[in-house]
């Protein structure tokens, strides 16, 4: 019996030791909130009624940002 | 129909196809159009574990033609009369509303999907952290009026979050710029990675800081590329840093 993709387990190995730079990149975490929104989604609870896509342009006007979009229609 | 719908903002838009491929959870209210005694019901459904062939609906997105899909659970929660309430987990592309259709088909007397409700795609579920338009427009205005960040910072996730089961390889700063300009990934540009990787699976490149790089489909396996010192990992599908993140720092042709 196939198990959910959820519940396959994983671990991680290395292949090589190595540093990061700090001077360069941000962990996810400690981003600006303009960056942190430009990396950024949301898991929204959809209403009945509007479209998937509605939803998301309302989102878009909302946090008025330039792209916004949905991932998965779930049908009005 | 209502529940959990993923909403990705600017950068975060290009990792949406993620969610095209992820596991899904539901909650339905199936109507039948006959009686039929609980036990039937409760057997019928089932025999809709597993793997099951399903075509498409009329009004379907996709090519319509018989495809085998991946049920992974279906637990019955409530039968009234011909109400049947039921959670199902299944792979991603499985149409509900179908199934509510083939297993009315099998019970002998009609059925069709009255409601349902998202509970997961993928690694968002029906959880403290899935906010309503309602909290999402307070976050905002929250932020905009009075420069409060904190109920923004909760309401929206950072992209990284959507490649929660997804593969991952992480990958030396040295290699980061590359893959922002969609290089393939070589094997000595790898730091550490996940097992259990296979050829043609979608992989996440992240940093070592978390970061997320880019999306890709493998070359080769976890194994083989833990033996290999050189050679092509992942072929870039979608860049979603920004390239410049990292110095340059690899020599151009």
């Amino acid at each position: 019996m196939d198990i959910p993709p959820w519940m396959v387990k994983r671990e991680i190995i290395i292949r090589e030791d190595c540093e990061t730079d700090f001077n360069y990149g941000c962990p996810p975490e400690n981003r600006s909130i303009q960056d942190y929104i430009n990396f950024g989604a949301i898991n929204l609870d959809k209403p009945p009624g509007p479209s998937s896509h509605e939803v998301a342009a309302w989102v878009k006007k909302i946090l008025n940002v330039k792209r916004a979009g949905h991932g998965g229609t779930l049908e009005a | 129909m209502t529940g959990v719908l993923p909403i990705a903002l600017e950068d975060a838009t290009k990792a949406l196809q993620v969610f095209l491929h992820s596991g899904k959870e539901y909650v339905c209210l199936m109507q039948l159009h006959g009686d039929v005694p609980e036990e039937k019901i409760i057997n019928i459904l089932k025999e809709f574990t597993g793997e099951i062939y399903q075509k498409p609906p009329l009004r379907a997105s996709v090519k319509r033609e018989v495809r085998k899909r991946k049920i992974y659970n279906i637990e019955v929660l409530e039968i009234e009369d011909r109400k049947v309430l039921f959670k199902v987990s299944c792979q991603a592309g499985t149409y509900i509303r179908k199934l509510c259709f083939d297993i009315g088909e099998a019970l002998k007397v009609g059925a069709h999907m009255k409601e349902l409700r998202r509970i997961r795609t993928g690694p968002f579920t029906e959880n403290e952290k899935n906010y309503t338009l309602h909290q999402v427009f307070e976050a905002a205005m929250e932020y905009k009026n009075f420069g409060n960040e904190e109920k923004l910072r909760k309401v929206i996730r950072p992209i990284e979050e959507c490649f929660e089961y997804i593969p991952k390889i992480y990958i030396k700063d040295s290699a980061v710029d590359a893959i922002c300009h969609g290089a393939y990934l070589t094997i000595p540009g790898i730091a550490k990675l996940d097992s259990n990787i296979q050829p043609k699976q979608m992989v996440a490149i992240f940093t070592l800081k978390n970061e997320a790089v880019a999306l890709g489909n493998a070359l080769l396996s976890t194994e083989q590329i833990l033996e290999l010192n050189k050679g092509l990992a992942v072929e870039i599908k979608r860049v979603i840093m920004r390239p410049g993140t990292y110095p340059k720092l690899w020599k151009s042709k």
